[in-house]
């Protein structure tokens, strides 16, 4: 008998179809993961299972008992779930965010002794070691994840779900979490692993089982797949990601000396220090590193949206005094920022707005400077849109209805037809589905070999490998020395991302 | 010289600790409320309202603790009111509370007239009495101002220790903690987060009615119109000049009832050489001047006047 058995469950949010008659049975000890793209509908189905969503249609089984659609009866049935955006209190301590809910709220006291010497066993049992008096907010993200599975554990789970898990980890967390994973099925658990990256199934899981546009379709063993199989079942057709090829770099597009930064007063992130890094003509040079070690910031410097305290800057071989925005677009930098809603676009204002913004601070498409040419805006719109293969319903369309993938479309189609000498891309394809990210890759990569110098920014490692040409890695807002992209394993640029620099100013060692 | 003198004196002492007494009742009542993330501005309504509802229960032939009893029970219902607003539909929390506290003052006013029509000057009960805790009220100064009072004080004082470690030690506090701080990580570990926090708004309410029922039961025999008189407003700036900590809410409403209880003397030193409106305005000005000093750094309960609602896509 299975222990977890779904039966034909259906969700709708208003008009979307979220989950479409899904059926999914798994057996004890197993780990399964759960693939499909963002939107696939796989939280969801995560979520109705953890009583958080009712479903419209379908029913629950575990060990063989319909389960009853609220979180307190999925608790006590032994599911636990790991959430992607961790639900801990970051004031108070690992311990209480444990224990709370596993006592009777009618109780007068905490046995504080008991509840610490079991969380002791657990943790040296399944290497999640934790500091359980410390408070949330000292930790770092790869410790509260361990607070958040040693929760769950804590509680004797039998059925343990993981919403993306290694999204916000390191090379070496996620390691580390895989073994602890392992020694967790080995017990007896059942583990489902929420993800959209192809290569951690392949290492970790038993079985996968494929979500697209809400549909189950399909299940595999993975001893029997492999990554293009994969890929095809989530994607649903073949996708070609683009091919580097090698080509002589030209001249020094961007060059930053002992860069560093100070903030505005009160800021809390991570400030830039003695930043040096050049990028030349023809060449992609990738950013490696946790999220917020500094990349966003080095993002504003290159785009004019921040200042430098010291350091030179030199763009195509002139030195910049006054950084701004405007000084930026004219001298032929394109920005591709990280949060495209926010920062990308106008969300309340038109396509043909959104695609000729830039250009008007250019005084191109218009009367005399001051008035916008419409008819030129709308032509020039209307083409972009055909040559991107922005999908939308037509250049009046309001810029926020488009989907992450079209919005992207949008931002490469403004950007790139300036034919610009350098491109600062960061995390230009995070949470796009596999067909916009070959898109995506495919025009960065006919950019650089028209001749742009490409700073790409991102967290994933394999994206970066097959982008770049040469890589440096960013910790704490201190930068590594620039290194050939095939010349260090995976695990050296993972310790490299723990902080381990190998430069003589990095701040941990 | 005389101000020091002054702060020697018992009866100085023992005013402090009268004042203290209401003051710290409705701040722990706030406090609670605020701790699971509601703000609750009714209070000075529901202050109102326990110091009417107390007082008549009285009047009509009831006992000293059933009125007490009686006013806790009136404030978990206005409570209970004001989460129905705030928790369960995620209307403002200020809106609400505000409403509220029009809405239980003047219904105070009106029952009172409704039942009380030609009373011209306010009737009076007999209120509970000082009693003196043997030995310990023998000590000079202290001892005669802090263990000669009436028993609602001591109650008010003991619940400054009890409530910390209902919220600090037990699993229950825990969860209202936490409801206040990270509402999902409280339903996703199998607590309902609408329960918790409509409990601890109902308690504390109840909490701030026998603060006002401290008034006409114990500190005075009477209920009088407008008497609650911005004690309500105090307490909620009392909540954030203790961070939201009991043992802290404790040693500000000491301050502020100390300047108080001294505004009082000094007035009759100063003569005609400053105006008496300064020194009623001394301990307001101390409020926010230490307001100030103490809520810049204060660390609020995340999810303060942020409603939960289940199922949303997150």
């Amino acid at each position: 008998m299975p222990v977890l058995e779904l039966n034909n469950i259906s969700k709708r949010f208003g008009n979307l179809l979220a989950n479409e008659n899904i059926s999914l049975a798994l057996d004890a000890g197993e780990i399964v993961a759960l693939l499909g793209e963002n939107g696939a509908g796989k939280t969801t189905l995560m979520n109705i299972l953890f009583g958080h969503y009712s479903a419209d249609e379908g029913w629950i089984k575990v060990n063989g008992e319909i389960l009853p659609n609220h979180t307190e009866a999925a608790i006590n049935a032994g599911i636990g779930m790991v959430h992607q955006h961790f639900t801990l209190a970051d004031n108070l301590s690992v311990m209480e965010n444990i224990v709370l809910g596993t006592e009777s709220l009618f109780a007068w006291r905490q046995d504080r002794a008991k509840a610490s010497k079991r969380l002791e066993n657990l943790s040296h049992e399944f290497g999640l070691e934790i500091d359980a008096q410390k408070q949330v907010s000292e930790l770092t993200v790869g410790e509260r994840q361990r607070v958040e599975i040693l929760k769950a554990i804590y509680r004797d789970v039998k059925i343990l779900i993981l919403d993306e898990p290694t999204a916000v980890l390191t090379p070496q967390e996620t390691e580390k979490l895989f073994s602890s994973l392992k020694d967790l099925s080995k017990k007896g658990l059942t583990i489902i692993f929420i993800t959209h990256k192809l290569h951690e199934i392949l290492s970790v899981t038993d079985r996968v089982a494929v979500l697209r546009r809400g549909k189950l379709v399909g299940e595999v063993l993975t001893k029997e797949a492999d990554k293009n199989i994969l890929s095809e079942m989530m994607v649903g057709h073949k996708v070609s990601y683009p091919s580097k090829k090698n080509q002589q770099y030209g001249d020094i597009v961007v060059e930053l000396d002992n860069i560093s930064t100070v903030g505005e007063k009160g800021e809390s992130s991570v400030q830039l220090h003695n930043i040096t890094l050049q990028v030349r003509s023809h060449q992609i040079l990738g950013i490696v590193g946790v999220s917020g070690n500094g990349q966003l910031q080095l993002a504003r410097l290159l785009s004019g949206m921040i200042q430098h305290n010291s350091g030179t800057m030199n763009l195509f071989g002139n030195t910049i005094e006054k950084n701004s925005p405007l000084s930026m677009i004219r001298q032929g930098v394109a920005r591709i920022p990280e949060d495209r809603h926010t920062e990308g676009i106008v969300g309340e204002m038109k396509l043909w707005e959104n695609l000729i913004g830039e250009r008007l601070s250019l005084n191109q498409m218009t009367h005399f400077g001051c008035c916008i040419d419409k008819k030129s805006a709308i032509q020039h719109s209307e083409q972009l849109i055909d040559d991107f293969d922005i999908r939308c319903s037509g250049t009046n369309a309001q810029a926020n209805l488009l989907s992450g993938g079209n919005i992207q479309k949008l931002i490469l189609a403004r950007t790139l037809t300036q034919n610009p000498g350098f491109i600062v891309a960061n995390q230009p394809v995070r949470g796009l589905d596999e067909g916009s990210i070959a898109y995506v890759q495919t025009q960065l990569m006919d950019a650089r070999n028209r001749g742009a110098g490409i700073l790409l920014i991102s967290t994933d490692i394999d994206e970066l490998l097959t982008m770049c040409d040469d890589l440096m890695v960013m910790c704490d807002g201190y930068i590594s020395k620039v290194f050939k992209a095939e010349s260090k394993s995976i695990s050296e640029i993972g310790l490299m991302m723990a902080g381990q620099l190998g430069t003589d100013n990095t701040s941990i060692n | 010289m005389e101000i020091l003198e002054l702060l020697l004196t018992t009866g100085f002492w023992a005013a402090t600790i009268r004042i203290v007494s209401p003051l710290i009742l409705a701040t722990l009542g706030e406090l609670i409320c605020e701790r699971a993330g509601v703000l609750n501005l009714g209070i000075e309504g529901i202050m109102t309202m326990g110091a009417m509802c107390g007082w008549m229960w009285v009047y009509q032939g009831g006992d000293l603790w059933t009125g007490v009893l009686f006013a806790f029970f009136i404030g978990a219902v206005f409570g209970f009111i004001h989460s129905c607003f705030t928790v369960y539909a995620g209307l403002s929390q200020h809106v609400t509370g505000i409403g509220i506290t029009l809405f239980a003052a003047s219904l105070s006013y009106y029952a009172y007239r409704l039942l009380l029509p030609s009373a011209t000057t306010p009737p009076k009960i007999v209120p509970f009495e000082n009693y003196a805790i043997p030995f310990l009220a023998e000590i000079p100064v202290f001892g005669e101002a802090l263990f000669n009072q009436t028993p609602l004080t001591y109650f008010a004082l003991l619940l400054v220790p009890i409530v910390w470690y209902v919220l600090y030690r037990t699993p229950a506090g825990l969860a209202v903690r936490m409801a206040g701080e990270c509402p999902v990580a409280v339903e996703a570990q199998g607590i309902n987060v609408l329960r918790v926090r409509t409990f601890a708004v109902m308690i504390g309410s109840g909490f701030m009615a026998v603060g006002g029922a401290f008034l006409t039961m114990s500190a005075f025999d009477a209920f009088y119109f407008g008497m609650i008189n911005g004690r309500g407003w105090i307490a909620v700036a009392l909540v954030i000049f203790a961070s939201w900590k009991p043992g802290k809410a404790l040693f500000g409403a000491f301050i502020f009832a100390g300047l108080e209880a001294l505004q009082v003397r000094v007035q009759q030193f100063s003569g005609d050489v400053i105006p008496y409106q300064f020194f009623l305005m001394l301990p307001y000005i101390m409020s926010i001047v230490a307001m100030i000093i103490v809520a810049r750094k204060a660390r609020y309960p995340r999810a303060l006047l942020v409603p939960f609602r289940k199922g949303e896509r997150i």
